[in-house]
């Protein structure tokens, strides 16, 4: 369960964040909301890279907030980019490879930890392979992979879709909807595509200018009014 | 499920699509014919192979920081001359078998070297390029002062009387000649770049992988990033440390061996050779020692054409080829191979038919 108290985030005159307040308790929660609601700045709060002005974030009973940024992995959180991090020069195998061994996990299951998280994406056959060689939907699985190896307890996946065809979008969102079940690890998906959304979410929470407008299960939250306008905008919902 | 050998692409580039067998006969091939160099080469260019040697551990360490963590450093010719300092300080303050020398050497340098890597903590790219430059002035100044020891009393071991402006350490006993000490060194430096392979292969190559591709890749990956970081320098300075206590031993040293502006051309060549591949610092080296000789000696050309030459080779290595002379090279090399192969197979299908 992840709770969320109080959370204001300012960049000098700027509140990407203002006073959030929510509390996820599903395998699968979505955030969604406008460019610039502040759902990747709440995931830099998550990762350690945005100190927040006010308030508290705690998963599953620990504070998040006080850790240092790169001990959040040895904790559990894993996170993928809008931006891709995988590392190019690197194979497949060495990429997930890099986040197992600083996930404080042992070292004696390492390498099954990396070639099962490799598996389950499906890139069991390219493991060997250079990250830089392989195709946009199989770097955006890599990604997935380094996110979900060891044991990880919060996944947070910030626009994994984003520029993959609709085939490959479902074949991802297949797979993300699988990851709770798999690893025991909560997940939060930020997208754009409400259709990858709702197949892979069974919560979701909206955020716009910075603070929660609504949450709850996901075809509820999406058929509701004030998201729609959030979202499209008066006149776009009338023409809608 | 057959996978394929995760451990297929973990050893360095050396020759592309290497396996680890390949790499290990071309690296056998190169030190056996290194070692035998004496056989045909005079007593001066002895001497400047000797100094190859010496300088490949000083490209290799430029080499790991600019090309493993993306981390620009102008100290790394003071860094040698501090190598050389505390070999010869340690060397008149206790009787050490000279390994031994060269170890402490070594590991005080990369102490040093941490010392140096503290900005890079909070600064990067051009900053921290300048920091370190202007550090590499201060330790150049502070040297024209101290000295280099040469059995004096106190800290700094200089004694004024007794100055012969050229300070040379002793060599071990098992390579007192010139030819000996040049095979000695090549060991050496062959010791270095396998610690260096082993840690770009290992746990720390992937963590200045991700340092270099971005603080955040690191970050997001669990890399404390302020540790290898500071690793990466002392490994850095360690290695020259070790070339400086070799360098001392080999040739002497002078208080003005080591001007700040070396470091800039030493960045140029390591450039030029190749930072992403360890053949580059190999070839970096030969840019440094080799080929100002082969210019002067064999074409009669000044040296002023020489920075001219670095010059054009850098701006063409950053504008056509980032990974260097060593990447051609090695496509040269995987050409050559490739129509080797194919005129092989051709003969091989024309004995079947």
């Amino acid at each position: 369960m992840i709770v969320i108290d109080s959370l204001t985030v300012r960049f000098g005159g700027v509140t990407p964040i203002n006073d959030m307040n929510l509390t996820m308790t599903a395998g699968s929660n979505g955030l969604i909301g406008p460019n610039g609601a502040g759902k990747t700045t709440f995931f830099n709060v998550l990762s350690g890279f945005v100190r927040p002005a006010e308030g508290t974030v705690t998963v599953f009973g620990d504070e998040l907030l006080p850790m240092a940024d790169f001990k959040r992995v040895r904790w559990g959180v894993r996170r993928t980019f809008q931006t891709e991090q995988a590392i190019a020069d690197l194979t497949v195998y060495e990429n997930v490879l890099l986040i197992e061994e600083h996930s404080g996990r042992k070292s004696s299951t390492r390498r099954a930890d990396v070639i099962e998280a490799v598996e389950f994406v499906g890139l069991g056959n390219q493991i060997g392979r250079a990250v830089g060689t392989l195709g946009a939907a199989e770097r955006r699985l890599v990604e997935v992979a380094r996110a979900i190896v060891g044991h990880p307890r919060l996944v947070l996946l910030d626009e994994p879709a984003a520029g993959l065809p609709e085939d490959e979008t479902e074949k991802l969102g297949e797979i993300i909807k699988q990851i709770p079940d798999r690893t025991g690890a909560m997940v939060v998906l930020v997208d754009h595509d409400m259709e990858l959304v709702s197949a892979t979410c069974d919560e979701v929470a909206v955020l716009d200018f910075g603070s929660v407008i609504a949450s709850g299960k996901t075809q509820a939250v999406l058929a509701d009014p004030l998201v729609m306008r959030a979202y499209l905008g008066d006149d776009e919902r009338v023409q809608a | 499920m057959t996978h394929a050998n995760p451990t297929d692409n973990r050893l360095p580039s050396i020759l592309t699509a290497a396996t680890p067998r390949r790499v290990i006969t071309f690296v056998a091939f190169v030190l056996i014919a290194l070692l035998l160099l004496p056989i045909v080469l005079s007593a001066f260019w002895m001497k400047i192979m000797f100094e190859m040697a010496a300088y490949s551990l000083v490209t290799l360490g430029l080499g790991l920081l600019v090309g493993r963590t993306g981390i620009y450093s102008l100290c790394q010719v003071p860094m040698m001359a501090a190598g050389a300092w505390i070999a010869l300080r340690v060397h008149y303050l206790v009787d050490l078998p000279f390994p031994l020398l060269l170890l402490i050497s070594g590991l005080l340098t990369g102490l040093l070297g941490i010392v140096i890597g503290l900005p890079a903590m909070r600064l990067s790219g051009l900053y921290l390029a300048l920091v370190t430059l202007m550090a590499a002035g201060a330790i150049t100044l502070l040297l024209t002062v101290v000295k280099f020891p040469n059995g004096g009393d106190g800290f700094w071991g200089f004694d004024k009387l007794n100055s012969s402006g050229q300070n040379i350490l002793p060599r071990p006993s098992s390579a007192t000649s010139d030819i000996a000490f040049y095979r000695y060194t090549v060991v050496v430096a062959a010791i270095g770049f396998l610690v260096a392979a082993i840690h770009i292969t290992g746990k720390p190559g992937r963590a200045w992988a991700s340092i270099r591709q971005s603080e955040v890749t690191a970050v997001s990956a669990g890399v404390n990033t302020t540790l290898y970081k500071l690793w990466a320098f002392a490994l850095s300075a360690a290695v020259t440390g070790v070339a400086g206590g070799l360098i001392v031993a080999g040739t002497g040293v002078t208080t003005n061996q080591f001007p700040v502006e070396q470091s800039i051309t030493l960045l140029a060549v390591v450039l030029l050779g190749g930072v992403y591949n360890l053949w580059g610092a190999v070839l970096a080296a030969f840019f440094l020692r080799v080929f100002p000789q082969i210019l002067d000696k064999k074409l009669g050309l000044p040296v002023e054409v020489l920075t001219m030459l670095f010059g054009v080779g850098v701006i063409s290595t950053l504008a056509m080829q980032p990974k260097g002379v060593v990447e051609d090279l090695t496509n040269l090399g995987r050409f050559v191979g490739s129509k080797f192969a194919r005129s092989e197979r051709a003969e091989h299908e024309g004995v079947a038919t």
